[in-house]
């Protein structure tokens, strides 16, 4: 211990677990560029990128690289400070969302015990829903800052969107807070190992249907994702809030966009498929096996949902702007709502 | 590291508000206020209380200053318009407003420890979200439903507002 | 509190070098060579006519309304939630409490509804 009152080596582990954090989602996020192309060509019975590196894998650096020496393009009569302030706001939410979320079973070497998590909130689910809340300034404020037509309309757009579907977004968990009684996202999976009837895993995809629908679609409206990403409609709005911006500036909106993607599928893996559960098997009991076991379990399922993104885009069209607001006000509002009276009867009756 | 952390939030919140104030473009104003809200929101973890401070991010920070936000851009305003000179009744109330508020605050901050007592070091750490929940439903249970009669006055009085010019528009 | 407030302080700081750090680096890598033509606002390669802050719909101010007011009460939900289960060994008090809640938010609801708030044409 020191002034801190933090152990030195606290700090250390701590640093190195929000360093691999970043850099795997860093990662995930190059794959997912290219991935997002491969398997839009796929689907389209194209080829895709192939060039760069084996089967075009290196394509998203050669992108980022590029993206790197592009010249930087601030409009007249754009507000400097803030046209250069919006990419931030996007990208570090959404880099903070993933500390809350935890990737594996605690793992136990050299007799300590480390929780695969950067940070075990007791508000756990809330400190996400805070985060994602504060995405709208980005889009807002980088559309506004731009000093033209269509990236402040696409801006106002995506956030009258995200604002109409963060409160579907936040009452669909409810249910699931009450068959656990926390809002610790570490007790919300603990709490889905085990058995649902002698056979079914207890993931709360098998508890609460209901409140899985209701937050998968707005999960794809909360990331802008098609057939919700009006705020980009290329035919009418051309690009969009980010229509004015250039290189890194630029990309780092789609580094904000796909870094909240993977979180968002984190996110639904652990709150309706048991997390890092892996069904049928007790994770503690296998030591470093069940460690490992625990990560690639959870990777998988955010993998899977990853993939399910990119399917949908090619094969929903998208909404437009009225539907788009009849499905958030007057379809998944109600739903959530009955979700929650459905689940606190249940509860009741059951006790 | 307490202290260290509680004087940087303080001042970020003292800083953040006077630059709010001074602040000419209405945009940037709504920025300064949003980092004063997230200032507030670290005092309130500091103190144990994260539930109240993820609240004031997502209620205050998200929710109250996006509203700011679309209203800043509605009016169309890119630089605040001076009120012309000679306005000496407003400025003379709001110089005694300010002295009111000002001697107020000091009194409090005397009284402080006295009357609101001092937070120990052994605060609750966690547990807060549940001891919130215990004391909603049960001794505040009377001002949590009248809460909600409020809401529902705020709904109706929203769509009261708004909604004069919508037949026309359609 | 310092326990749980020290890796958000931390991860932050990293996120943010990292921010800054890329937009430095392309600042410093990009070429600069602006004309009035390349800086000029895009409108579908017309010149720009009037200014870019166009007044909007007022119907995006009733919806930012509306969410900040939905939003108050569903932070009321979670506390509830959390010690639901708790509750209910005291009977089903604590399920016509929220009954009750979730009638009075409907009632604004259905007001919001009826007087077309929520309607987006």
């Amino acid at each position: 211990m020191n002034e801190l009152g933090f152990a030195w080596i606290d700090i250390g582990i701590l640093l190195l677990k929000i360093l691999v954090v970043i850099v795997v989602n860093l990662v995930i996020l190059m794959i997912m560029e290219w991935a997002e192309r491969r398997v839009s060509a796929f689907i389209q019975d194209r080829l895709g990128p192939n060039r760069v590196g084996p089967a075009g894998l290196f394509q998203a650096v050669a992108d980022g690289i590029k993206f790197f020496f592009k010249e930087e393009v601030v409009p007249t009569g754009a507000d400097k400070w803030l046209y250069t302030f919006a990419p931030l706001l996007v990208l570090v939410p959404a880099l903070m969302t993933f500390a809350a979320i935890p990737f594996g079973t605690t793992l136990e070497l050299f007799g300590r015990a480390e929780p695969l998590q950067i940070v075990d909130l007791n508000i756990g689910f809330l400190y996400i829903f805070a985060l994602v809340s504060l995405g709208v300034y980005g889009v807002v404020l980088g559309g506004w800052a731009s000093n033209s037509k269509y990236p402040f309309l696409g801006g106002l757009r995506a956030s009258a969107q995200m604002i109409s579907y963060e409160l579907a977004l936040g009452m669909s968990v409810i249910g699931i807070v009450m068959i656990t009684g926390s809002l610790r996202l570490s007790t919300i999976v603990e709490y889905q190992n085990g058995l649902l009837l002698g056979f079914l895993p207890r993931w709360n995809v098998f508890l609460q249907p209901l409140a899985f629908i209701t937050f998968l679609v707005a999960a794809f409206a909360e990331t802008n994702r098609l057939p919700f990403d009006l705020a980009e409609a290329e035919p009418e709005l051309v690009g969009g809030y980010h229509t004015e911006y250039s290189s890194m500036k630029f990309a780092m909106f789609f580094m904000g966009e796909y870094i909240a993607l993977i979180t968002t599928s984190a996110l639904l893996t652990t709150l309706f498929f048991g997390g890092w559960d892996f069904p049928w098997v007790d994770e503690k009991a296998l030591g470093i096996w069940g460690v490992l076991l625990s990560i690639a379990a959870f990777a998988l399922k955010t993998g899977f949902f990853l993939f399910f993104f990119l399917w949908v885009r090619w094969t929903i069209p998208r909404f437009r702007f009225d539907q788009l607001m009849r499905i958030g006000w007057k379809v998944l509002i109600p739903l959530a709502l009955l979700n929650i009276v459905l689940t606190g009867a249940g509860l009741l009756f059951v006790h | 590291m307490i202290p260290i952390l509680f004087f940087f939030f303080a001042g970020l919140a003292i800083a953040s508000a006077l630059l709010m104030v001074t602040h000419k473009n209405p945009v940037y104003c709504a920025i300064f206020l949003i980092i004063t809200f997230f200032a507030l929101a670290g005092l309130y973890f500091l103190l144990g209380a994260q539930f109240l401070s993820v609240v004031q991010v997502i209620i205050y920070a998200g929710a109250i200053m996006v509203l700011f936000v679309f209203v800043i851009m509605l009016l169309n305003l890119s630089e605040e318009v001076r009120l012309p000179a000679g306005r000496r009744l407003q400025s003379g109330f709001g110089i005694v407003f300010a002295a009111i508020l000002g001697v107020q605050l000091l009194v409090i901050a005397a009284a402080g420890t006295r009357v609101f007592g001092r937070l120990s070091g052994d605060t609750p750490v966690s547990g807060t979200v549940e001891r919130l929940g215990a004391a909603l439903f049960s001794t505040y249970l009377y001002p949590f439903e009248i809460a909600s009669v409020l809401l529902l006055t705020g709904i109706v009085g929203a769509i009261i507002l708004g909604s004069k010019k919508l037949p026309k528009e359609q | 509190m310092l326990h749980d407030l020290m890796p958000i302080l931390l991860l932050f700081a990293v996120s943010a070098i990292l921010g800054v750090a890329i937009l430095i680096l392309t600042n410093l890598f990009g070429p600069s060579r602006p004309n009035p033509v390349k800086l000029s606002t895009y409108e579908s390669g017309k010149i720009p006519i009037g200014g870019p802050r166009i007044r909007f719909s007022i119907r995006f101010y009733i919806i930012a309304m509306l969410f900040v007011l939905f939003d108050i009460e569903l932070v009321f939900f979670y506390p509830w939630a959390v010690v639901y289960r708790q509750y209910l060994s005291l009977g089903s008090f604590i399920f016509w409490e929220m009954i009750l809640f979730i009638g009075l938010l409907l009632v604004g609801y259905f007001y919001a509804w009826k007087k077309g708030a929520l309607e987006w044409e």
